[in-house]
C-alpha cells in the first residue's frame, strides 16, 4: 500500500509545537517513552515495546566451520526484518533503503563494537565454531525503530543459552539442554542506540521521534554508548550540518540515556533469571496483563472426548460412497503408470483439417448467412477443397487462407465486417478432425 | 454429511493412502470395520484419558498502526496477527467484484520457506471461504502472521490469531473459524492441541479449521498415517474442541464489548 502522505497542516502544526518546546504526546524533550520488555518461554527470545513501536528478538545458535581468515572466531548474524504488519507502506519489494540502513546501523553498533566476545564462540579451532544468528522483527512502527532494536537485540543476546559443548581430543560431546545447563554468551558491554531528530536546519533537537516526528525531521543522530560511557557507532543521515559542540551535547545526553536504559534492562534480566529459577511461570503468556478489556485468558480446558468413536462409527456407517469411480493404474514399463484415459495427441493433425464434411460447411454457410444478413451475400457450399469459396460478390479484395501442402483457397470477402474475415479463417483452424474416441 | 464435507474439502495431505483401493472394498471395508469394533469394544483407539486444550489467552487490538490485530496464545505456542483491510490494492491483484484477501506468515527465525507459503495457502483458503468479500469489490484485505514462539499446533494457532485479527479489523464474516490440532499416536491415542513433542512422537497430526455457525470444515490439512475411522473421531473430537475455542472467542468479545 502507498503511503499515506503527510498534509502540510499537520506537519505545520507539529513543527510549530516544536519551536514552542511542545510535543504531541507531553514529553519533554529529552524524554523517552515507557520502555516494556517481556520475555518468551525459550531462551534468547524478547518482546521490547518502546510506547508503541514493537520490536521482537530471537537469538539462535548452530555449529558451522569458521570463516577462512578468522578461524578461531565465532560468527555473529544480525537480521532485522520490517514486518508488513509495522506499517500499510512496508511491502516486499518496496523498503530496501530503508531496511538497508537499519541494518547496518545495527551490524556497526553490534558487530564492529565488538560487545560480544567472538573467541569464546570457538569450538575446535579452524572446523567448528558456534554461529550465533539474532532476528530482529518490527511489529509495530510507531517512530525510533533502531533503538528499539538496539535495545531488542541486547536484551535477547543477554538473555540466550547456548547448549553446553565439551571437547575430548577429537571428540566434541553436544549436550542437550535436559543434560547439561546452557551457558550463556560471554558479553563485555552493552551498546544501546540513542537517536536524536533535528529540525530547523539544526535549531531544535528531540530524543527519541515518535513516526509523525520522524515524518517531519530534517536530519537523524543515532549514537550508539554503553553504560562507561563509550561510543561505539555514530551517524549522521539526513544531510543537516551540525556543529561540533551539539554532537558533544548530544552525546552527553546519550550518557544519561543510556544508563537509565542498561539499569532498566538488568533489572528486567534479573527478574526474569529468578522467576525462571524459583520455578514460577514465565513467558509472553504471564505479560498480557489481565486487568486489560482487550486480553482475556482461559485456563486449561478438558475435553469430553468419550462419544468420538460412537460418532464416528455412525457417520462412517451412514455414509455413501464416492460416487465417482477412481480406475485403477496401468503399469506399462517400471516407472511409467497410467490412471484414465488420453486423448489423442492432435498438434499434427493441420492437414486433416481440410476434410470438411457437409453437415459442417452447412453449418457455417448458416452461421455466414447470418452475419451477412444485409450486405446480401451469396455463400457457396464448401464441399470440395479445390473450388473456391466465395464469400461474397465484391472483387475488392481477395484473401487466401494458406494451408500447409495444400492448394492455397481463394477466398473473397469483404472488408467492411470483420466478422466474416474471421469466421472463413478460423474454419480450417477449426476443422480438426474429430478427436478419435479413447479406446 | 460431514464425510461428504470431507470429501469435497480440499485436503492438503501428506497422508499415504495406504492402499489404492477400488469403491468397492473400501465399502465392504468399512462395514467390516465397524462389525469388528462392536465385536472388540473397546476399538482401534481408544481415547487418551487426559484430552484437554491447554491454556488459551487472546489479546486484541495491542499494535497501533494495523486496522486489526490479535495475539494469540495456546500454552506456549504464540502467534501474533495483523489485519489491514479493506484497503488499496494493486491493479495487477484486484478482483472485479470481491476483495482480494492476502496471507502473509513469517517464522520467527531464518527466511520464509516453502512451509510458510504451504501454511499461507490454507490460511487464505479457510479465510476467504468466510470473509465476504463481495461486500468490498477491488480492494485488498492482508493478514499478517508472525510466529512468536512455536510449542505444537501451530497451524491451528494461526487460524485463531488470524480470525481474531479479523474480527478486530471490522472485516465482515459470514461465521468465526477457530483451528484445532488432534495427534493419533502409536497406540491410537487421540490427544488434541499437541505440544512439540507430542507431535514429533505422533504417528499422525491432523489440523482442521472449522467454522462457528454448524461446526463444519473448512480446511483440513493432515501428516500422517491414519484410517478413515481415525479420521472421523479425530473430526468428532475436534468438534467436541472447537466447542470450547468458541466459547472462548464468545467470551473473550463480549468482555471488551459488554458496557458492564
Amino acid at each position: 500500500m502507498k503511503e499515506t502522505p503527510l498534509s502540510n497542516c499537520e506537519r505545520l502544526f507539529l513543527l510549530r509545537a516544536i519551536e514552542e518546546k511542545k510535543r504531541l504526546d507531553g514529553r519533554q524533550t529529552y524524554d523517552y517513552r515507557n520502555i516494556r520488555i517481556s520475555f518468551g518461554t525459550d531462551y534468547g527470545c524478547c518482546m521490547v515495546e518502546l510506547g508503541k513501536t514493537r520490536v521482537l528478538g530471537q537469538v539462535s545458535c548452530e555449529l558451522v566451520s569458521p570463516k577462512l581468515n578468522r578461524a578461531t572466531e565465532g560468527i555473529l548474524f544480525f537480521n532485522l526484518e520490517l514486518s508488513q504488519m509495522a506499517a500499510p507502506a512496508f511491502e516486499p519489494g518496496r523498503q530496501s533503503d530503508l531496511l538497508v540502513k537499519l541494518n547496518r546501523l545495527l551490524e556497526r553498533c553490534l558487530r564492529n563494537s565488538k560487545c560480544i566476545d567472538t573467541e569464546s564462540l570457538c569450538v575446535v579451532a579452524g572446523e567448528k565454531v558456534w554461529q550465533i544468528r539474532v532476528d530482529l522483527h518490527l511489529l509495530n512502527h510507531d517512530g525510533n525503530i533502531i533503538d528499539a532494536a538496539s535495545i531488542a537485540a541486547i536484551v535477547a543476546l543477554c538473555h540466550f543459552r547456548r547448549p553446553d559443548v565439551s571437547v575430548q581430543g577429537d571428540e566434541i560431546t553436544l549436550y542437550t539442554p535436559e543434560e547439561r545447563d546452557p551457558v550463556p554468551l560471554s558479553i563485555h558491554h552493552m551498546p544501546i542506540c540513542v537517536s536524536f531528530a533535528f529540525f530547523q536546519q539544526g535549531t531544535y533537537l528531540l530524543v527519541d521521534p515518535n513516526e509523525r516526528e520522524e515524518r517531519v525531521m530534517d536530519g537523524l543522530l543515532v549514537i550508539a554508548m554503553n553504560k562507561h560511557r563509550e561510543i561505539c557507532t555514530i551517524q549522521s543521515s539526513g544531510g543537516i550540518m551540525l556543529l561540533k559542540d551539539q554532537v558533544l551535547r548530544c552525546s552527553k545526553i546519550a550518557g544519561v540515556k543510556v544508563a537509565e536504559i542498561t539499569e532498566l534492562i538488568l533489572k528486567a534480566l534479573e527478574n526474569e533469571q529468578k522467576v525462571r529459577k524459583e520455578g514460577g511461570k514465565f513467558g509472553f503468556a504471564e505479560s498480557i496483563a489481565n486487568q486489560r478489556i482487550t486480553a482475556f485468558k482461559m485456563e486449561k480446558a478438558p475435553i469430553d472426548t468419550s462419544d468420538v468413536e460412537e460418532k464416528a462409527e455412525e457417520i462412517i456407517a451412514e455414509a455413501e460412497p464416492p460416487s465417482e469411480v477412481v480406475s485403477t493404474p496401468v503399469l506399462w514399463t517400471p516407472g511409467t503408470a497410467q490412471i484414465g484415459e488420453g486423448v489423442e495427441n492432435s498438434w499434427g493433425d493441420l492437414e486433416d483439417s481440410e476434410k470438411e464434411d457437409d453437415e459442417g460447411g452447412g453449418d457455417e454457410a448458416i452461421i455466414l448467412d447470418s452475419i451477412k444478413m444485409d450486405t446480401g451475400v451469396e455463400v457457396s457450399d464448401i464441399g470440395s477443397q479445390d473450388a473456391p469459396i466465395i464469400l461474397s460478390d465484391s472483387e475488392e479484395e481477395e484473401m487466401i487462407i494458406l494451408e500447409p501442402d495444400k492448394n492455397p483457397k481463394k477466398i473473397r470477402t469483404q472488408t467492411t465486417s470483420a466478422k466474416q474475415e474471421k469466421a472463413p479463417s478460423k474454419k480450417p483452424v477449426k476443422r480438426r478432425k474429430k478427436k478419435r474416441a479413447a479406446n | 454429511m460431514v464425510t461428504q464435507s470431507v470429501r469435497s474439502a480440499r485436503c492438503r495431505a501428506e497422508v499415504i493412502i495406504a492402499a489404492t483401493r477400488g469403491v468397492g472394498a473400501m465399502e465392504e471395508e468399512m462395514h467390516t470395520d465397524a462389525k469388528i469394533r462392536a465385536e472388540i469394544g473397546t476399538g482401534c483407539s481408544p481415547r487418551g484419558p487426559g484430552c484437554s486444550l491447554r491454556h488459551f489467552a487472546c489479546e486484541q487490538n495491542l499494535l497501533s498502526r494495523p486496522d486489526g490485530s490479535a495475539s494469540f496464545l495456546q500454552g506456549d505456542t504464540s502467534v501474533l496477527a495483523g489485519v489491514y483491510g479493506p484497503a488499496e490494492v494493486k491493479v495487477s491483484k484486484e478482483i472485479f467484484n470481491k476483495a482480494t484477501l492476502e496471507v502473509i506468515l513469517r517464522p520467527k527465525i531464518g527466511l520464509p520457506g516453502v512451509a510458510e507459503k504451504s501454511r499461507e495457502r490454507l490460511i487464505r483458503n479457510t479465510c476467504e471461504a468466510v470473509v465476504l468479500g463481495t461486500l468490498h469489490p477491488r480492494t485488498s484485505i492482508t493478514v499478517v502472521l508472525q510466529v512468536v514462539s512455536d510449542a505444537g499446533s501451530l497451524l491451528a494457532c494461526c487460524l485463531n490469531a488470524a480470525c481474531m485479527a479479523l474480527v478486530d479489523a471490522g472485516v465482515p464474516m459470514r461465521a468465526l473459524f477457530c483451528g484445532v490440532t488432534c495427534a493419533l499416536d502409536s497406540d491410537g491415542t487421540l490427544v488434541l492441541d499437541p505440544t512439540s513433542k507430542q507431535e514429533k512422537e505422533a504417528r499422525a497430526v491432523l489440523t482442521f479449521a472449522l467454522d462457528s455457525v454448524e461446526r463444519k470444515l473448512l480446511m483440513s490439512s493432515t501428516k500422517g498415517l491414519y484410517s478413515d475411522s481415525e479420521l472421523q473421531q479425530c473430526l468428532a473430537a475436534a468438534q467436541a474442541a472447537a466447542q470450547h475455542v468458541f466459547r472462548f472467542y464468545r467470551e473473550s468479545l463480549q468482555r471488551r464489548y459488554s458496557k458492564s
